[in-house]
This record gives C-alpha cells, sequence and structure tokens, in this order.
C-alpha cells in the first residue's frame, strides 16, 4: 500500500480543488484540465474505497492536529460509497460535456465551478464534524447555484436565484442548529456528539432546526418547488449532476445524523411523519412527470418522486434497523440511472433543438443510442430486473415485508408502476409511425457513448448488490 | 427567571433569526430577501457568542472561530448573491422573482 485510507480521503478532496483553481485562472485549458482531473479523483476515491474496504473506517485530524483542535476527517463504508457514486457519475458526466460544451461560451467556467462541486461534495462525504460539514454544505450549495445559472437565460436565472435562496436559508438553519448542539455539548465532533446525546428539548430543538434545513436543500415534498425549475433549465450536465449526486449530499447528511448522532432522540410518529411526506413525494411527483409538457421537465418531477422513496427510510429502520442499506443502494442506483436519464434528454434536446415531448418523436428515431441508453436508465428507474433499481427495490420491499410493514411495501410498488407510466410516456414517442427527422442536428459521439457508458453502469449495480451492503457493514469508526 | 447579559443575547439572536425569517419570506425584492438572510445569519453568530461567554471570565474562542469562519462563508454568499441579483435584474428587467410560484408549468 502506498498511502492510508486518511491520505486517499485527503487527496479526494485536494485533487479536484487544485484541478479547480488551474481551470479557473486557465479557462482555455478547462476541458484538458476537467478530464485529468477528474480522472485523477477518481483514482484517489478507488484508493479510498479499497483501503475502507480492507482495513475498514478510519478517522483523524489533519495536517497531525487531532480531534478537538484539527479538522477531522472520517472515511468509512457509508463514506465511500458516496464517493464512489460522485467519481463513477462525475467521470461520465465529464466525458459527456467534452461534446456538450463544445463552442459555448459557458464552456470557459463551467470546468473551475463543477471540480469546486467535486471537491466540495467528497469534502462533505468525509467531513467528522458538524461545522466542517456547514461549511462543505455552503460550497456545495453556491457551486450548484452558479452552475445553474451558467446557461444565462431569464428561466435558468430566476430558478438559480430561488434556489440560491433555499439553500442559504436552509444552511442558516442547519447552523443554528449546530450552535445550540456546541451550546448544550460543548462539541462538535459526529461521534462525540452521537455517544453523549441526551433526549432533552435543546437537542430536540437543535435536529429540528437541522433536518428541516436540510429537507429544504433535499427537496423532499412539500419543500421540492424550487427543484424542478432549476434542474430542467440547467445545462444537461448540470442537471444530471445535481439531480444525481447533489440532493443526494445533503440526504447523505441527513441519514448521517440520524444514524450517528440522534437515534436517541426519536419521538412518537416522527417516523410516520417523515415517511408520510416521502409518500407524498412519490405520489405528487409522479403525477406532475405524467403531466409535464417537456421531457427535462418529466425528469425533473421524476425526482421529486424518486426522493420520496429515501425517506422511507425512517419508518423501514423502525421496524428493520437494518433498513438504512437498502436506502443508500437505492440512492446509488437512483443517482446513476437519474444522470444517465438527464444525460440522454439532453441529447435529444440539443439534437432537436427543443425538449417538447410531443415533437421529439423523429428525433428520437434518428438518436437511437441516447434513446437505448435512455430505456436501460428508465427501466432501473421503475425497477425492471437485471438493474440496480431491481435490486434496491427487491431490498426496500424485503426490508418492509421482514418489518411486517405492509403499507410501505405496497408503496414501494405503486411508485415502480407509477415510474413505468412517465418513462414509457417518453419513450412512446421514439416508437411511433413515422420517418426518423431528415433536418436534426446529430450529436457527438463522446456524448452518446458516454451516456451509454453510464447506463450500462446501471446493469453492472444489478450484480453488485451484495457488494455494495458489505462496503456498508465497514460503518462508524471512534476517534 | 433572571435576565443575565449572556441570556439576553441569547434571546435577542433568536429574535434576529426570527425576523430575518420573516422579511425573507414576506418581502418580495431580492436585495431585501438578501439582507434578511444576512440578518438571520446575525442572529446565529450571537447565540455563539452568547455561548461562548457563557462558561465565566475566560470566553470560549471555539464559537468565536466559529463565528469568523461563518462570517467569511456570509460575505462570499451574499457577494454571490448581490452578482445574481444584477444579472437577473439585467435580463428580466425586474429585481424580483415571477409570480407563478408552485408547481405545473409556468
Amino acid at each position: 500500500m502506498f498511502a492510508t485510507g486518511l491520505e486517499w480521503a485527503a487527496w479526494a478532496v485536494a485533487v479536484p480543488l487544485v484541478g479547480a483553481l488551474l481551470a479557473g485562472l486557465l479557462p482555455r485549458f478547462g476541458p484538458g484540465l476537467g478530464l485529468g482531473f477528474g480522472v485523477l479523483t477518481a483514482l484517489a476515491v478507488s484508493g479510498a474505497v479499497r483501503a475502507v474496504w480492507h482495513h475498514g473506517p478510519v478517522r483523524g485530524g489533519l495536517g497531525g492536529w487531532d480531534v478537538p483542535l484539527g479538522i477531522a476527517l472520517s472515511l468509512d463504508g457509508l463514506a465511500a460509497l458516496m464517493l464512489a457514486m460522485t467519481a463513477v457519475v462525475g467521470l461520465a458526466v465529464s466525458i459527456y460535456a467534452l461534446g456538450y460544451l463544445r463552442g459555448a461560451p459557458m464552456r470557459g467556467k463551467f470546468w473551475a465551478l463543477w471540480l469546486w462541486l467535486w471537491a466540495a461534495m467528497n469534502a462533505l462525504f468525509l467531513s467528522g464534524d458538524v461545522f466542517n460539514l456547514y461549511v462543505t454544505l455552503e460550497l456545495v450549495g453556491l457551486a450548484a447555484v452558479a452552475l445553474t445559472a451558467l446557461s444565462g437565460g431569464a428561466a435558468a436565472l430566476t430558478a438559480a436565484m430561488r434556489y440560491l435562496l433555499v439553500s442559504l436559508l436552509g444552511s442558516l438553519a442547519y447552523l443554528m442548529g449546530v450552535a445550540l448542539l456546541y451550546g448544550g455539548y460543548g462539541v462538535l465532533d459526529l461521534a462525540a456528539l452521537g455517544a453523549a446525546m441526551e433526549p432533552d428539548n435543546v437537542s430536540r430543538l437543535a435536529a429540528a432546526l437541522m433536518t428541516v434545513g436540510l429537507l429544504m436543500k433535499t427537496a423532499l415534498f412539500p419543500l421540492h418547488v424550487w427543484l424542478p425549475p432549476a434542474h430542467a433549465s440547467a445545462p444537461a450536465p448540470v442537471s444530471a449532476v445535481l439531480s444525481a449526486l447533489v440532493v443526494k449530499a445533503s440526504f447523505y447528511l441527513i441519514l448521517r445524523l440520524w444514524l450517528d448522532v440522534f437515534p436517541a432522540l426519536t419521538v412518537p410518529g416522527f417516523e410516520l411523519f417523515m415517511g408520510g411526506l416521502g409518500a407524498g413525494a412519490l405520489l405528487w411527483g409522479s403525477v406532475l412527470a405524467l403531466r409535464a409538457a417537456r421531457l427535462k421537465q418529466v425528469v425533473a418531477y421524476s425526482t421529486v418522486a424518486q426522493l420520496g422513496y429515501l425517506f422511507l427510510v425512517f419508518p423501514l429502520m423502525a421496524v428493520t434497523p437494518g433498513a438504512w442499506q437498502a436506502v443508500v443502494f437505492f440512492a446509488l442506483a437512483h443517482g446513476c440511472a437519474k444522470a444517465t436519464v438527464f444525460l440522454a434528454a439532453g441529447s435529444l434536446q440539443q439534437a432537436a433543438g427543443h425538449d417538447r415531448l410531443a415533437d421529439l418523436g423523429p428525433v428520437m428515431r434518428a438518436e437511437p443510442m441516447s434513446v437505448f441508453a435512455f430505456a436501460i436508465a428508465g427501466a432501473s428507474l421503475v425497477g425492471l430486473p437485471l438493474t440496480g433499481g431491481f435490486i434496491a427495490k427487491w431490498l426496500l420491499v424485503e426490508a418492509a415485508l421482514v418489518g411486517e410493514a405492509w403499507g410501505w411495501a405496497g408503496l414501494v410498488l405503486l411508485g415502480g408502476l407509477l415510474a413505468g407510466a412517465y418513462v414509457f410516456r417518453v419513450l412512446g414517442h421514439a416508437f411511433g409511425r413515422g420517418p426518423a427527422s431528415p433536418d436534426h442536428r446529430p450529436v457527438p459521439g463522446v456524448m452518446g457513448w458516454s451516456t451509454l457508458a453510464l447506463a450500462l453502469v446501471s446493469v453492472v449495480l444489478g450484480f453488485a448488490g451484495a457488494a455494495s451492503l458489505e462496503l456498508l457493514t465497514r460503518h462508524g469508526g471512534r476517534p | 427567571m433572571e435576565l443575565t447579559p449572556e441570556s439576553l443575547y441569547l434571546l435577542g439572536g433568536a429574535i434576529l433569526f426570527a425576523l430575518g425569517l420573516h422579511a425573507l419570506v414576506a418581502r418580495r425584492h431580492l436585495v431585501i430577501k438578501v439582507l434578511a438572510l444576512n440578518v438571520m445569519g446575525s442572529g446565529v453568530f450571537m447565540v455563539l457568542l452568547a455561548l461562548a461567554a457563557r462558561g465565566g471570565a475566560e470566553p470560549d474562542p471555539v464559537p468565536h472561530a466559529l463565528v469568523l469562519t461563518g462570517i467569511v462563508v456570509a460575505v462570499s454568499a451574499t457577494a454571490f448573491a448581490l452578482a445574481l441579483i444584477l444579472r437577473v435584474k439585467a435580463v428580466t428587467g425586474r429585481p424580483y422573482l415571477p409570480d407563478h410560484d408552485g408547481d405545473g408549468p409556468a
């Protein structure tokens, strides 16, 4: 071994950060720097994942400063899996962006912001104390908003503005929670807080503030209104990253807090309330995905719906404690599938010059590779066999059945049916009668191939369930 | 309950947070919304400073460090928000968000 897990973890943050600085200073070399530093980041992440797999979780302070004073990094199976998902989706998006942004005026700014976002997300997954998590949350939020605004149109700018206000409000609610926790316990370290947690009213208030703030950023129904315009009006690589990764970053933090810090604080009815919001998201998001007139809106509302599944973690964990692993695997499968769907939608939009669903049929017949990738990833969203989505839903239903929570099992299946309806509503246009569009703009091959490669990751995930769950058993780690 | 200086600051922080939240929701001009977020942030900082003073003679340095970092974050976020407002105003002609909030086709 060349380096310990902690060193790999530090590289996974430092490498994209250096790349972001260079890409900002030398915008002309953005594509080369973006791809090069993307590959290096993925290598650092694979080192970190291997270290966790072989040697278990690690934690420690950076630069020889130990935890009360230094900046604590914490690398365990959950963090490693999120790093890996970000690296896989990030690499595919970087390659896709080479083609998508060719000749576009926003090209010079995209790479610096995207590498910045990547560094911030990796830092968020690895942070071991609640205040550093606040800083990384803000970094993720600011980079994501700037990327949303990148195309510069009125729709993108107003969507970015609304996203920024929601994001800052969420961060401040979280920070107020951090202040209350420090007031109560005098520590900021996640593990130390978890060990000291007492179910008193100040802690409950802190937990409520932090959770609500993070729910806003995760866009859980009914706090989701900012998401569809932002994700639908951003450039395609950005939509993919926002929908697949950025909302998962704040969800990861909710999960981390409720697994390691707040479990002593649950009150009766809390699980049911969170599960109810998840169910609301699933139904309402699906209905709006079925009604949306534009392709990217369909995909964005599908994200609102699929985020609902993530919050079934609370009712399912109440009956089956290991259910959180099923939900994490679901997040992984959704991340890969949703990024693919947004990339394919971006290719179709660029080929057609618009994304009005009703007029997209001829262009879809002319771009079979993008439609094929869309279909594979769509199958994963629905949960058809041979995909990661199938395994994810299988695990969710299994967790519900073991805990005899029949209602939640039924909801998982109903959500799959609704996803089937909106995925096939899109694909149906490809199978209509009529010629392929003669006057569409063919998209660069690199876009089609990178989308297809990411779609195949969804298939690989259909066979990688056991390995992912094994990685998740390497949890925690004490200071 | 005796009103010590610390609890006065705690209460003041909470009030600032609530006032900022109200303005953020109720006022429509984007610059006022960003100012409201800054007022909320000051509320959080005041709570942290009150907590730092609780221990007696020696103030706890950790909350001070958190406030300093928080100020840096708030300044950069505010600068970015103001730049974005200028772009929104330049493109749409108005420093407001559009009216058709909510779901469904715009």
